[in-house]
């Protein structure tokens, strides 16, 4: 049973036509990479999956349950969380009240337990717990968004380019860090301009061509595929 | 010229020139001459004197403490401290020997002077960084020209009325009389004690900054207590008068203002307060820090205790007057802590708290009043209205809310100014005339009862607002460290992301605008008792203003902020009321004041000092 599935999703910007029918399953403890040039629609999809954006038409499946018109917030009770793209941080607030925030959902008495199991995640954070948010270097920054996202204990982790902006050798780590995630039980999708190392850890991947589907195979295939080691990994 | 070019020099004839132009302005305007009305000292130092003195005083103390960081030693700042001064009369002196007649015939000349030489002063600048002698020439001409039109244009209406005063109307012989420190008969003796005068106080400016920090300390605070207290004179006066006897009261005063001896006395035990302070604040300070967190509490107990006290007792304290100017100071903290909850704790820029407040008021007025309007003619008492009025305004907040909770910054702020004003109109039109009676308002209205008593006067209704306030301020800390009000904190900071986080923003915001409005209700309903009639007038975009205004001046999102805000922003005012025209000049320049040199407020609250030290905002973090 898939986890999430998109079903020929039409999402429109007022009159502009960004998404022109996607479709595609995330199954439970997968890891999903999409892929596409700037301006594919990669961000609108997540936002669609998220409940920021409604579908003109289509449909958008969580566990069997239609969610299409589900309100984002809701969304995140049902374990749906996503990192947005540049990150979001509450830049005013301290690591620790961000995390605080992410748990904002929750009621139950784990959440201590998990800011624990955060900062064992990453432990740069632990050290800057107090600091304002804001004043954290671009990558931790995304260390904190990635950390928060999960304190809502998710199912479903949406990712939205967490590798931008950041040096060769925190991308290795970020990475790293996305497939012990996964492996902790989070089904991952993730949305990536580095189609190299997105494909290196995703088990399966679609590519996304002015908001639809072009290409759809597992990650090894994919890597193998003569387009997109041209236009997306840059090997002629 | 290496002299007059160096950072230092410009800097001192800079702020020196910019202290003389607010001395100019402030006497042209009329405002020294005002001023001068109010004896600060008796038969000592007026008010108008003392802005006169404050101008090179503050002045140099700024310019010296920036000019240390050039670590130049002391005989350069003392100096710096004496330009300044001079520089902040000079312009007064020009101004004074043109409006003698004898001397009228140096302003011609100047103004004919000026034109020839402003363009031979760039031609030649010009010249030497390297422009043709062709073009220099040329804008040698054209800047001849144009400065020759103005002044040359000047020259004849002078010609024509003979006189600076058809020009500049308050430069008027009131204006001569304080700046020559009451020489006005013998001009240059006048013009002599200006200059020394100025030049002194720009003198004891600097060597205030080079005193070691104790005696400074201890100083600044003697020498602002005794200028406070004098200005404040009539205020104090009033205070003292319900605790004092008469003798005693004359010996301090002698009528509205502080003898010289009690003056002295203030001062002398005010700095040794001050010194004491100085000496061993910190100590207290760090003592209070070491202590157990149950040890603190106690002190904190105690201390709260106090301020209670404090605050139930000061009616008798300060007498009828001054409770007048509590209660309304009261009702603006009311509306002030209730707009914080919208603007403060959940970032909404709310132009139209007005409407909550005018629904308050009407409400209370058409209910209670015993008057033709009057709907129910005494059956409603204050009491059953408060809660209906409190009501009344939450709905109103939350209709208003409803079309607006897409709307983000800029766009909500100009369309809850719409409501505002729609409100303001609504109050005035013939439409609601029946109800409300249009322009003419609604009038006697009841004042509340209280266990049988009236209570008609501003000390006892000073009760009322002051537990509405504690009410509120309860409400407010608890709503702002609970679950709500970490969804306002999350929303402010940025909505997207508050929205990836689950929270429900649409209601969030519905709430923020809801609770905030009900304070503004009762503030309302408050203000019509106070008054007794409740007009259309009352309810113009200024309260909105004001309130904001207050909220921003003491530091937003910060209770005691608000609080201090309100009494500086709408006691002082109520305080200062013989300067009428010059209140506003004076509000307007202590918000730009403020905004440029504590743009966190008076009291600022935790996470603002965190934005402002950080210069992180987050918006730019999210556009990153
Ligand atoms: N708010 C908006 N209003 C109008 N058009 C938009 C808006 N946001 C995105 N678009 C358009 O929708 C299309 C898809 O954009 P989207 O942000 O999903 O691209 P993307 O694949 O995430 O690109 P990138 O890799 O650059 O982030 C683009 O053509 C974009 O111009
Ligand atoms: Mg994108």
């Amino acid at each position: 049973m898939a986890l999430l599935e998109v079903n020929d999703i039409h999402t429109y910007y007022g009159n502009i036509h960004a998404l022109k029918g996607v479709s595609f399953e995330v199954d439970t403890g997968e890891i999903i990479a999409l892929i596409g040039s700037n301006g594919a629609g990669k961000t609108t999809t997540l936002r669609t999956i998220s409940g920021l954006m409604e579908p003109r038409e289509g449909a958008v499946y969580y566990e069997d349950e239609d969610i299409s018109n589900t309100r984002a917030d809701l969304l995140v009770s049902k374990g749906i969380s996503m990192v947005p793209e540049g990150r979001g941080v509450f830049a005013k607030l301290t690591v620790e009240e961000n995390l605080d925030m992410g748990a904002y959902i929750r009621r139950d008495s784990g959440i201590k337990d998990d800011l624990a199991g955060a900062f064992e995640l990453f432990p740069r954070l632990e050290e800057r717990k107090k600091q304002v948010a804001g004043t954290l270097s671009g990558g931790e920054q995304q260390m904190l968004a990635i950390a928060r996202a999960l304190m809502s204990k998710p199912r479903l982790l949406l990712l939205d380019e967490p590798s931008m902006g950041l040096a060769p050798v925190l991308v290795d780590g970020v990475f790293d860090t996305i497939q012990r995630i996964a492996n902790e039980g989070v089904t991952i999708l993730l949305v990536e301009q580095n189609a190299h190392m997105a494909l290196q850890i995703a088990d399966r991947g679609y590519v996304l061509q002015s908001g639809e589907v072009a290409i759809s195979d597992t990650a090894a295939n994919l890597q193998q595929n003569e387009t997109v080691q041209k236009t997306y990994l840059g090997i002629d | 010229m290496d002299l007059l070019r160096s950072q230092t020099s410009q800097k001192i004839l800079i702020f020196g020139l910019f202290s003389g132009a607010f001395i100019l302005f402030t006497g042209a305007v009329g405002m020294i001459a005002a001023f001068h009305e109010r004896e600060v000292v008796d038969r000592f130092i007026s008010l108008g004197q003392l802005l006169l003195l404050m101008a090179p005083f503050v002045t140099a103390y700024y310019v010296s403490r920036q000019l240390s960081d050039f670590d130049e030693g002391k005989a350069p700042l003392l100096i710096s401290g004496v330009i300044i001064g001079l520089m902040t009369a000079l312009p007064s002196i020009i101004l004074l020997l043109f409006n003698a007649d004898e001397y009228r015939f140096l302003l011609d000349i100047c103004l004919r002077v000026i034109p020839f030489v402003a363009a031979s002063l760039v031609a030649w600048r010009m010249h030497r960084a390297g422009a043709e002698t062709q073009t220099a020439l040329g804008i040698w001409l054209m800047i001849a020209f144009l400065v020759g039109i103005v002044t040359f244009s000047f020259a004849l209406i002078f010609e024509i009325k003979g006189d600076l005063r058809t020009v500049l109307v308050n430069i008027d012989r009131d204006w001569v009389e304080v700046v020559t420190f009451d020489n006005r008969n013998d001009l240059m003796r006048g013009i002599g004690t200006l200059g020394l005068v100025s030049m002194a106080a720009g003198l004891a400016g600097s060597l205030l900054y080079l005193m070691p920090a104790v005696p400074r300390r201890a100083l600044v605070y003697g020498l602002s207590v005794t200028v406070l207290v004098g200005a404040f004179g009539e205020t104090v006066r009033l205070v003292l008068q319900e605790n004092l006897d008469r003798d005693t009261l004359r010996e301090i005063f002698r009528r509205d203002t502080l003898r010289q001896n009690a003056a002295l006395a203030l001062f002398v035990i005010s700095t040794a307060a001050g010194f004491l302070w100085a000496m061993y604040g910190s100590q207290a300070r760090a003592r209070f820090g070491d202590m157990k967190t149950s040890q603190r509490r106690t002190v904190n107990i105690i201390g709260l205790v106090l301020f209670v006290i404090f605050m139930l007792m000061l009616p008798w304290l300060i007498g009828r007057t001054l409770s007048d100017v509590a209660v309304t100071i009261g009702i603006f903290v009311l509306m002030g802590l209730g707009l914080n909850i919208a603007i403060g704790l959940a970032g909404l820029l709310d132009l139209g708290y007005l409407t909550n407040y005018a629904v308050g008021a009407y409400i209370l007025a058409v209910l209670t009043s015993i008057g033709p309007l009057g709907l129910f003619k005494g059956t409603f008492t204050f009491w059953m209205v408060i809660p209906l009025a409190l009501l009344a305004a939450m709905f109103a907040g939350f209709i208003f809310a409803v079309p607006v909770l897409r709307m983000r910054g800029d766009y909500l702020a100009i369309a809850t100014l719409g409501f505002g004003e729609i409100i303001g109109k609504l109050a005035i039109s013939d439409w609601l005339k029946p109800l409300i009676g249009g322009a003419q308002g609604v009038q006697a209205i009841p004042k509340p009862i209280f266990l049988g008593a009236e209570l008609k006067n501003p000390e006892q209704l000073y009760y009322i607002v002051l537990v509405a306030s504690l009410v509120t301020l309860f409400v407010s800390i608890r709503l702002n460290n609970s679950r709500t009000g970490r969804q306002w904190m999350a929303i402010r900071e940025d909505e997207d992301v508050a929205t990836a986080m689950g929270i429900d923003t649409a209601r969030a915001k519905l709430l923020a605008f809801t609770l905030s409005a009900a304070t503004g209700g009762v503030a309302g309903a408050i203000f019509a008792a106070k008054v007794g009639t409740v007009f259309p007038n009352s309810f113009t975009v200024f309260i909105s203003i004001n309130v904001l205004s207050l909220i921003i001046v003491g530091g937003i999102a910060s209770n005691p902020g608000i609080v201090v805000g309100a009494i500086v922003l709408i006691g002082m005012p109520e305080l200062l009321r013989e300067f009428s025209d010059f209140r506003f000049l004076m509000y307007g320049a202590l918000l730009i004041l403020m905004m440029i040199k504590r743009p966190q407020g008076l009291i600022p609250s935790k996470i603002v000092t965190h934005e402002i030290r950080t210069g992180v905002k987050p918006a730019l973090a999210a556009a990153e």
